[in-house]
């Protein structure tokens, strides 16, 4: 604790300063390798993964089924059937439910023809009824095109919204354009990581997305309002350039940032953790995964992404341009740093 | 400024926090005792179950089974239908060839089963005959008249034998006997079975009139279709109010035509008001829905704007239903219920408890790690997390007692990911204050310039998530909608902890010495903070002041020999300029 307190108040007085900004070229290299990791691996796992909320799947039917335990919180019968079917196909991710008082409902994955023809018999056996109480069909997917439709409409005029109260409330557009940079950088990597580990995206992956859009822009505009604090207060009497200021604002909040990172990551952690471990695949594994990397590349961004690019931004401005070139010759003329 | 004006303005804070806390309590209590609210949110589809409704389509003989696009366009208007009376978080998919299933948590009444399945294909249709239909009303002089002073008044010139072509949708023409014939035999109540009541739209059609308790009025030939419900452009519901603007108290649907409607409904009314009111039926204009009459009332005036009102046998149920209905468009098809069976949960207990669990231990980290980084102030954020989770607790309850709102799993995920986010809020105001203190503040001082930097960056950062919750409620349809209010909720809750809960708790506890002292277990130690460094004697005594330029100011005092250097060659003494800046700024 000592040391981390050190730590934050070198940072702050700057005594302490990592370049963030002076060594952008290796930001932008990294998240360079990044995106495109974030793009080509899951093209070569064949692109993404959609669940049956989104493609539709298989239902089946058992009807008449003598005696139903529906005993606790998940029947037995329950657990059977998914048991049953994922001996057929183990990627079949079976939901279930019971129906009615005597109906078992099996929803999964597009099963070929002869695997949904052997479902059927082994539900039949498994059930103890015979093979005409067992019924399959197509089920449609239940997240269809219209929320597909729906949710990125709302995305795209939130992101344009966003933008524009940046731009109010900044009073630069080049933070806006900075911090959405940052947003979709996070937004590519956080689903290339699902493509990539072949992930099923579900509607609560989805959710978990949306909710890392909130994340990365949020934690952009808290260190942003710091850059701003620093920048607009010294102006051209300021014994930094430009980017030195930036550097400055970002290293100042920089335990800020660890700490709210390390914050937010903790519960999702926790999740992922027993989601994954405990309770194998889900729904808190689909939405958690999404979160933790997206928290963490969120923070990542903010810092290593978005601070420099709007430096670079404003850096060719004239006002800014001669401040630093009047800067940078005085150095010069005492010989250096 | 006194050190007592933040101590009342704390207790103040305090005192409203607990003004709202008990408003909300007393709400929910409210709701538990007297209506159908419980102390507990109520779960989503996949974690209590619900109810599976499977529709099939109603297909006329003949007719072949319904098309891709037909089902997909109904699936999403029945979405609508559903997302308008809350965020039920329901699952519609479709099924087979022709089938729609729809699942929604608990069990649906009458009023939602009519949501979803009724096609909402509504015309307008002129009346050419009527008279009190014998089911119903036959023996009792009370029968209520469907509208306002219009009594039903047969027109006895009735030609029953037509041989002229008709020339208006209006015109008695229409009437062959074999239509009048059909009329006399027809059965009111044979409406809700067969497909009687089902005609082309160039073609007149017999039908009767639905009232409140479902039994039928009036039975009528009307004409062939005038404006058609394609023609809607938006539909509502309210209080219909007379002409001085007055409330009736009398429900009613609000419709709005697009520019064909407008001009279709505008033609018509001019024709109808022709007719005299009290003498001929033919006055009359029928808006008929799925082949019922909801009402016909008398054409009193020409209606040019395109906005008619429908009111009928509504209450405020049925009103917000039929105006929902119409909004979104008529089903491609009619359905009927095939099958209306319980389902249970497809998570269960199990993975609900899992999902506690790990909210819990979550919790702890986050309690540790707070307590690691800022000792006793940690302390604060655990509180105020606490209070975050009580009011996040009410206002979700709250919630599903009147917006129909359920928790699913995805949901409570959500609302344990929203501790990081509420936790920033404090992280950001404590460094705040951590900076204030660097720079050689007194507590008391500190924690008020802290607290107005740190307020304008979380108001800014907590707008942009308030604004993406906004859009996407507004925007997006089905669980996104449900994501959106725990995010939009969690947000104003997080701000308003903040304003009455932490700032006012950091304002006492600047107060005692435990703190203003410094302690090293207070994790405010100016020591630690490095703020003697800088030899404090250079700063004034520790006053309230609004200090615009504290990091700036610190900025320059830190620079490196080099910058310094670099500065005074530029011609700005670094440190003289920074202090009149700052001694300006303060004063």
């Amino acid at each position: 604790m000592a040391s981390f307190s050190k730590f934050g108040n070198d940072l702050y007085t700057g005594e302490r300063s990592i370049d963030f900004v002076g060594r952008r070229k290796l930001w932008y290299a990294i998240a360079a390798v990044m995106i495109l990791l974030s793009i080509a691996l899951p093209i070569a796992r064949g692109g993404f993964v959609f669940g049956i909320e989104f493609r539709g799947g298989s239902e089946f039917q058992v009807a008449g089924v003598a005696d139903l335990d529906l005993e606790g919180p998940r029947a037995k019968a329950q657990d059977l059937a998914a048991s049953t079917v994922e001996a057929i196909d183990p990627q079949a991710s079976p939901r279930v439910s019971i129906v009615g008082t005597d109906s078992v409902r099996v929803q999964t994955e597009q099963l070929l023809p002869e695997q949904s023809t052997q479902a059927r018999d082994a539900l039949a056996t498994a059930f103890g009824v015979d093979i005409t109480s067992v019924t399959a069909s197509f089920i449609g997917p239940s997240w269809g095109a219209d929320i597909t439709g729906s949710a990125l409409r709302a995305l795209i005029v939130f992101i344009v919204l966003a933008a524009i109260l940046m731009a109010l409330y900044f009073r630069t557009w080049k933070m806006s354009v900075a911090a959405i940079a940052s947003l979709l950088h996070d937004i590519i990597i956080t689903a290339g990581v699902y493509g990539a580990l072949g992930f099923e995206i579900t509607p609560s992956a989805v959710i978990g997305f949306l909710t890392i859009l909130g994340f990365s822009l949020y934690d952009t505009v808290v260190v942003f309002d710091k850059i701003r604090e620093n920048t607009t207060e010294d102006a051209n009497s300021s014994p930094r350039t430009f980017a030195g200021s930036v550097n400055l604002a970002v290293n100042q909040t920089l335990v800020r940032s660890i700490n709210t990172g390390v914050v937010a990551a903790l519960p999702v952690g926790a999740i992922l953790f027993i989601g994954a471990y405990v309770l194998g695949a889900g729904t808190l594994r689909d939405i958690a995964l999404a979160l933790f990397i997206g928290i963490i590349v969120g923070t990542y961004s903010t810092i290593f992404i978005a601070a420099p690019i709007y430096s670079q931004l404003r850096e060719q401005e004239p006002d800014i341009l001669a401040h630093s070139t009047k800067l940078e010759a005085a150095r010069s003329a005492l010989g250096g740093r | 400024m006194a050190r007592t004006t933040p101590v009342k303005k704390a207790w103040r804070s305090l005192t409203w926090l607990l003004v709202i806390t008990a408003v909300l309590t007393g709400v929910l209590a409210y709701g538990v005792i007297f209506e159908k609210a419980s102390w507990a949110p109520k779960l989503a589809l996949d974690l209590e179950g619900g109810t599976q409704i499977t529709l099939a389509p109603k297909l006329g003989a003949g007719e072949g089974a319904p098309s891709a696009e037909q089902l997909d366009q109904a699936v999403s208007i029945i979405r609508q239908r559903i997302d308008a009376s809350g965020v039920s978080e329901a699952e519609i998919a479709t099924q087979g060839a022709s089938n729609i299933v729809v699942s929604i948590p608990g069990t649906p009444d009458e009023e939602t089963l009519r949501r979803i399945e009724s096609s909402a294909k509504l015309e307008f249709r002129p009346v050419i005959f009527t008279d009190v239909a014998a089911t119903s009303a036959a023996g009792s002089t009370e029968s209520p008249a469907p509208t306002d002073g219009a009594t039903p008044a047969p027109t006895p010139s009735l030609a029953t034998t037509s041989t002229a072509v008709p020339t208006d949708a209006s015109d008695p023409n229409w009437v062959s006997p074999a239509l009048f014939d059909a009329y006399t035999n027809f059965d009111c109540t044979t409406l809700d079975k067969a497909d009687t009541n089902v005609a082309p739209e160039a073609d007149p059609l017999i039908t009767c009139e639905a009232s409140a308790d479902g039994k039928y009025s009036y039975k009528y030939i009307l004409g062939p279709v005038e404006v058609s419900g394609d023609t809607i452009s938006d539909a509502s519901s309210g209080l219909i109010a007379n002409s001085q603007g007055v409330s009736t108290g009398t429900w009613g649907v609000f419709i709005t035509f697009n520019d064909k409607g407008t001009g279709e409904f505008a033609d018509v009314t001019q024709r109808l008001s022709g007719f005299d009111p009290k003498t001929d039926v033919r006055n009359r204009f029928a808006i008929v829905l799925d082949g019922k009459v909801i009402s016909a009332p008398t054409t009193q005036a020409v209606i040019t704007d395109g906005k008619p009102q429908i009111s009928g046998s509504f209450d405020q149920k049925s009103a917000k239903t039929l105006g929902d209905q119409l909004k979104f468009g008529a089903l491609p098809l009619s359905f009927v219920v095939q099958s209306n069976e319980t389902i249970s949960a497809t998570l269960g207990a199990a993975q609900l408890n899992s999902g506690i669990v790990a909210g819990l231990i979550g919790l702890i980290l986050v309690v540790i790690y707070s307590l690691f980084q800022y000792r006793m102030l940690g302390l604060v954020t655990v509180a105020s997390l606490v209070v975050a989770g009580v009011l996040t607790y009410l206002m979700i309850a709250i919630l599903s007692w009147r917006q129909g709102y359920r928790l699913s799993l995805a949901g409570v995920a959500g609302l344990i990911v929203a501790i990081g986010f509420t936790a920033d809020s404090f992280i950001v105001y404590f460094e705040r204050i951590r900076d204030e203190l660097r720079d050689g503040r007194g507590l008391p001082g500190a924690v008020e310039a802290g607290w107005k930097r740190a307020l304008r960056t979380i108001f800014a950062a907590k707008a942009v998530n308030l604004l993406s919750a906004v859009v996407l409620f507004i925007l997006a349809v089905g669980n996104v909608r449900g994501f959106a209010l725990t995010l939009g909720l969690t947000t104003v809750i997080d701000v308003l902890i903040v304003i009455l809960f932490t700032h006012p708790i950091l304002q006492l506890l600047a107060s005692t010495r435990f703190f203003s002292s410094g302690h090293p277990l207070s994790g405010l130690d100016p020591n630690a903070l490095g703020a003697v460094y800088r030899g404090r004697a250079q700063f004034r005594a520790p006053v309230l002041s609004p200090a615009k330029a504290g990091a700036s100011r610190e900025a320059a005092r830190r620079q490196t020999i080099a910058e310094r250097k670099a500065a005074e060659l530029t011609g700005t003494s670094a440190r003289g300029a920074s202090s009149t800046t700052a001694d300006g700024k303060d004063s």
